[in-house]
């Protein structure tokens, strides 16, 4: 009730601010995917303009990762009004930049799929990376991260860079975890089979259905996708034994934007069904909100992860710099 | 008695009137660089620089990798140029010599990013190449990103470049040593290693140094090429250090070192790259050769020369073909396209307009400073503050600029001035090297008679040089806009929301790997490229004042 | 003081020294003769103001020139070549002699087509250099050195690339504006014989000194000095 209250209030204050000035313009740093065709971007642009009398406007960055070095660049004259994208991994070191706001939510009431606790950050998806593979041009899956690292004759892989992209910072912290300070041993066993590294998940995958290599760091949610459009099922996740890295991406208004009642109708609608419908059939990922429907069959049968592994984002915050350097080097020789 | 000045006085003045062009010019330019040294300077660059060096082997890797794939890149060029000149200087008529040689020029003045576009194409995993070998049953299982993929587009870009530059060297063999050589009964190896080998080695050094600068300061081809961590040079790290990891001073540490290679380089190699022109004369005056009649030669030289024109011909047509046949409606009617191709030719236009003020200052006053005041060292210091950017890479500027206006919060509004300032760096020393010997060849002809006129000033530009430098001056200023449009340096730097220019957004395509519309946007920037140099030359060159 | 004066004129060019003292009379015109590398150019340079003395003084109506720029002095020169802007006519080259931004007042007008007529060029004026012979293009710089008013007219050799015959034709009109216009002339000639049709007087320069002067004729007929004679190709016993 009192959820329904204050949300009621929101929208009557964006209603009528709204209504006094010109299209109030939104504008929302994210991911390039998401913008995308193909991508939530123009349903979630469309549903959302309907009803506001308003202007949404996506900046699609590289990739997720890319959304906090920007937001630190452009500090507090950041066109941004939100920011839509980052993960768990990087929500700590997001805050102590002082540049954005607590979303005033009361999460109680959201009706989330998952346990949160965060008053900055909302969640709008989840989902686990895997390995994505082409059926069609690898004949031995690895079944384990240890597999894929120690196989040393194994196939070659594309993968993302970790500075800007939020599924390369989730290998770097997922190898981090299964093989402890082992990890630098780890990536120079694995380099050499590292066709490419690319800024963005996009790059990434598309390099991946070109053929150029059979292997790429993607979510276990990917053959979704080829299931529900293609029909095929050629494209899978590898399913490994130690348990896949999670991510939960989320969005938060910046503290200096001069649109808040605005952000904050665009966080509520984020949570609504009119938002998390499009998530499963255009991000490809978990809706972390509210949906309408069930998922769609293509949901079924996917890889489901033995285990959940995440690393405190608090830790990640402090050892994040100092991993993405080893890393670095490792690759670099 | 009234006070009239001095003779001293008035000589004072009378230099000052006259020199103002060149010290406004050249203050301007140290200005900028100034403010770029300052900068870097200030922000603990040094001392984060002495300490990353010694402690992050990550940065000894990118310099080691950087000074590496320059060295290989050149070696490549060059090995492979001297043949192929050696068969253009053989073979001095043939139908199409001038149409090939036209061929060569072409990938200096395409785009980076298209002309890697294009080399994906050909040479990548799923490339035209591989597919070649497929049907003749071979395969090639190497890796195309990292140095592959950077070697192949630096000799892509570098290895018609020296040809055109070798070229030239020939024509400095006197007739009478052919003459003589063919009494002597020399075969063709002996011809080279007597006469064609001592010309070379008197232009193979500048040609070398000018390669290996180019491809040390090279950017878009290892940011698209690159591939990881491995294959990264010190102006891609400076792009990652600000825009992936928001660190300024690695960024400022990584640009000063960048800067003092390279001006150790210009220092140490400026005797060879001061005699090195990019010159347009390609003589193809036939000279008698002892062996140029031999069949098997010519067969040898055709098919070297043949070779080249696909090597050259095949990234270029595979974009223009992809092109062609690609989603042209929805590309072309997107607007963000004519919004970055409009930015990008307003960029353009305002940097070589720049550039070419910066010039015709620095020009005026060193041709004052040779012949009227006879100081010959004070004209050279001037010509080479035209070239300062040989040693002071643009994407040091753009990064020092960047790094000054960051804390004032306006570095993205003036994103578009710092473009076009620092795109006029970039192409000043082309347009001092196309303008410059022409207007020396006006001051050669006419300054005594301009003295004794007392034209001097606009009415001596008007009147007297115009006329003489107005072909290579259209050409210029055609060159460098293209050059300026084509560019995706400091335009990646400053990409934000508000102002992508055209090979930015072409980068963004090839990001999102829709490798159709990228085709379509490279078509797109190489039809403005041309029509932008066509324009111009014609516009300035044949206008009647 | 004689019109034109130089006093104590000291210049270095590469390893000689050039000293100069001479006094040209008004209205006169004088060749400077001696062999190539003499200074007979640099002499001129001098006088018109492309290169400055280290030392001494120029003298023209007993006004110190010495430290006027070129446009100032009340000298025009006439070269050997490139006395024409190539892409401009005729007409507009003469008319640079009366202001250098062909910002031309009535009066200049009539000036210029005095000058056209002086030198014989009318109908041609709207010519470009390169479709009008030889002659006729130096005639055109002459008018232009008219169009200037000067009183003093420096020669230096601009007749060389002409037929004996239109050599002969430019020297008889340069005597004739000479006179009609009271100019004072300093002929540079490496043929003295020919000099001698117009020129009265005249200096030998040797090694950057004038080693001789006076009456040409004499001059040719009775060198004093053994360098004029081995210039003239006589030898002395």
């Amino acid at each position: 009730m009192k959820f329904l209250l204050r949300g009621g209030f929101a929208l009557l204050t964006a209603i009528t601010y709204c209504a006094q000035a010109e299209t109030e313009k939104l504008t929302i740093y994210t991911y390039s995917s998401f913008v995308s065709d193909w991508g939530p971007g123009p349903a979630v642009k469309k549903a959302f303009e309907r009803d506001c009398n308003c202007e949404l406007d996506f900046v699609g960055l590289e990739d997720g990762a890319a959304l906090l070095s920007r937001l630190q660049l452009e500090g507090r004259h950041s066109k941004a009004d939100i920011i839509l994208g980052l993960d768990t991994n990087l929500t700590t070191e997001a805050a102590a930049t002082g540049l954005l706001a607590p979303h005033g939510l009361n999460i109680d009431e959201l009706d989330l799929s998952i346990d949160w606790t965060d008053d900055v950050f909302l969640p709008y998806d989840y989902g686990h990376f895997a390995f994505v593979y082409d059926s069609e041009a690898l004949a031995v899956v690895p079944g384990s991260l240890e597999a894929l690292v120690q196989d040393t004759s194994g196939p070659q892989l594309i993968i993302q860079d970790p500075r800007t992209s939020t599924p390369g910072l989730g290998l770097l912290l997922w190898i981090r975890v299964v093989f402890g300070d082992d990890a630098p041993l780890a990536w120079s066993q694995l380099a050499p089979r590292i066709l490419t590294v690319t800024a963005g998940w996009s790059t990434a995958y598309g390099l991946f259905l070109e053929g150029e290599a059979p292997l790429v760091l993607s979510y276990t949610t990917s053959p979704a996708y080829h299931r529900h459009v293609e029909g095929t099922d050629r494209y899978r996740a590898a399913a490994f034994s130690e348990g896949h890295y999670a991510q939960i991406e989320v969005a938060a208004k910046l503290a200096d934007s001069p649109h808040q009642a605005l952000a904050d109708r665009f966080l509520v609608f984020m949570l609504s069904p009119a938002f998390q419908d499009l998530i499963p059939t255009t991000n490809w990922m978990f809706p972390a909100g509210r949906t309408s429907q069930p998922l769609p069959d293509a949901f079924t049968g996917l890889v489901q992860p033995t285990r959940t592994l995440l690393i405190e984002p608090e830790q990640v915050a402090a050892h994040r710099r100092a991993w993405v350097r080893e890393w670095l080097e490792v690759l670099g020789r | 008695m009234a006070r009239s000045p001095g003779p001293l006085t008035r000589k004072f003045y009378a230099i000052a009137r006259i020199s103002w062009p060149g010290v406004v010019s050249a203050l301007f330019l140290l200005l900028l660089i100034g403010a770029t040294f300052t900068v870097l300077l200030i922000g603990s660059g040094p001392i984060r620089l002495i300490n990353d060096l010694g402690k992050d082997p990550y940065l000894r890797q990118v310099v080691g990798f950087t000074l590496w794939q320059a060295s290989l890149s050149t070696l490549l060029s060059i090995g492979m140029a001297i043949p192929v000149a050696r068969a253009f200087a053989r073979q001095s008529s043939f139908p199409g010599r001038r149409l090939v040689l036209q061929l060569l020029g072409l990938p200096v003045v395409t785009p980076v990013i298209v002309a890697v576009l294009g080399i994906i194409a050909v040479y990548g995993q799923s490339g035209i190449l591989r597919d070649g070998l497929q049907l003749l049953g071979l395969s090639w299982s190497g890796r195309f990103y990292g140095l592959t993929g950077i070697l192949v587009a630096h000799v892509f870009f570098n290895f018609p470049l020296s040809v055109r530059m070798l070229l030239p060297a020939w024509d400095r063999i006197p007739s009478e040593n052919w003459r003589l050589a063919a009494q002597l009964g020399m075969n063709s190896r002996q011809l080279f290693r007597w006469l064609e080998w001592p010309a070379l080695t008197s232009v193979l050094p500048g040609t070398a140094a000018v390669v290996f600068l180019l491809c040390f300061s090279s950017f878009a081809v290892v940011l698209v090429l690159g591939g990881g961590p491995s294959a990264t040079t010190i102006e891609v790290a400076i792009y990652q250090a600000l825009r992936f990891e928001f660190d300024p001073p690695r960024a400022a540490a990584l640009a000063l070192g960048q800067l003092g290679i390279c001006t150790a380089l210009v220092l140490g190699l400026h005797h060879w790259i001061r005699a090195q022109s990019i010159s347009r004369g390609l003589a193809s005056g036939a000279r008698y050769r002892p062996d140029v009649d031999q069949s098997i030669h010519r067969s040898f030289d055709l098919a070297v020369i043949g070779l080249t024109s696909t090597f050259v011909a095949l990234p270029l047509g595979a974009i223009v073909y992809a092109g062609c046949t690609g989603p042209l409606s929805s590309v072309l009617l997107d607007s963000r396209l004519w919004a970055a191709a409009g930015r990008s030719v307003g960029i353009a236009l305002a940097a070589a307009a720049v550039a070419l003020s910066l010039a015709v200052g620095l020009l005026v006053t060193s041709r004052h400073l040779v012949f009227q005041l006879r100081r010959r060292t004070e004209s050279d210091v001037l010509q080479i503050a035209g070239s300062i950017t040989l040693a002071v890479p643009p994407m040091v500027t753009g990064t020092g600029l960047f790094l000054l206006l960051l804390p004032l919060g306006i570095a993205f509004d003036l994103a578009v001035l710092v473009i076009i300032l620092v795109n006029a760096t970039l192409v000043l020393p082309y347009m001092m090297r196309t303008v410059g010997p022409a207007f020396l060849d006006a001051g050669h002809r006419y300054d005594r008679l301009c003295r004794q006129l007392g034209m001097s000033g606009w009415y001596r530009l008007r009147l007297a040089d115009w006329p003489i430098i107005r072909r290579p001056l259209g050409f210029a200023v055609a060159l460098c806009a293209t050059l300026s449009v084509g560019d995706m340096g400091v335009a990646a730097l400053f990409d934000t929301s508000g102002a992508i220019t055209l090979p930015v957004l072409l980068y963004h395509r090839l990001g999102a790997y829709r490798f159709d519309e990228a085709a379509v946007t490279a078509l797109a920037l190489i039809v403005l490229c041309a029509v932008v140099f066509l324009v111009v030359d014609r516009g300035i060159g044949r206008w009647h004042s | 003081m004689a019109f034109l004066t130089l006093k104590n004129l000291r210049f270095r060019q590469g390893t000689w020294q050039f000293a100069i003292d001479a006094k040209i009379e008004r209205n006169s015109c004088t060749a400077i003769i001696g062999p190539s590398g003499a200074g007979k150019s640099t002499l001129l340079s001098l006088i018109a103001g492309f290169e400055r003395p280290e030392r001494g003084a120029i003298f023209v109506d007993a006004e110190d020139i010495t430290a006027l720029a070129p446009a100032l002095r009340p000298v025009t020169i006439l070269f050997q070549e490139n006395n024409l802007f190539a892409h401009l006519t005729l007409a507009r080259n003469i008319g640079l002699g009366r202001h250098p931004g062909l910002q031309l007042s009535a009066e200049d007008k009539t000036r210029i087509e005095e000058a056209v007529a002086a030198v014989g060029l009318d109908g041609l004026e709207d010519r470009l250099p390169e479709s009008v012979s030889g002659g006729e293009r130096q005639r055109a710089a002459l008018a232009r050195c008219l169009c200037q008013d000067r009183a003093v007219l420096l020669l230096d050799e601009p007749f060389n690339s002409l037929d004996p015959a239109l050599r002969h034709e430019m020297r008889s009109l340069v005597d004739r504006l000479r006179r009609e216009r009271c100019l004072t002339v300093l002929l540079v000639s490496h043929n003295p014989e020919e000099a001698a049709e117009i020129a009265d007087t005249a200096l030998f320069m040797h090694g950057g000194q004038i080693l001789e002067r006076g009456n040409l004729e004499e001059l040719l007929k009775r060198p004093r000095t053994s360098q004029l004679a081995h210039y003239l190709g006589q030898s002395r016993e």
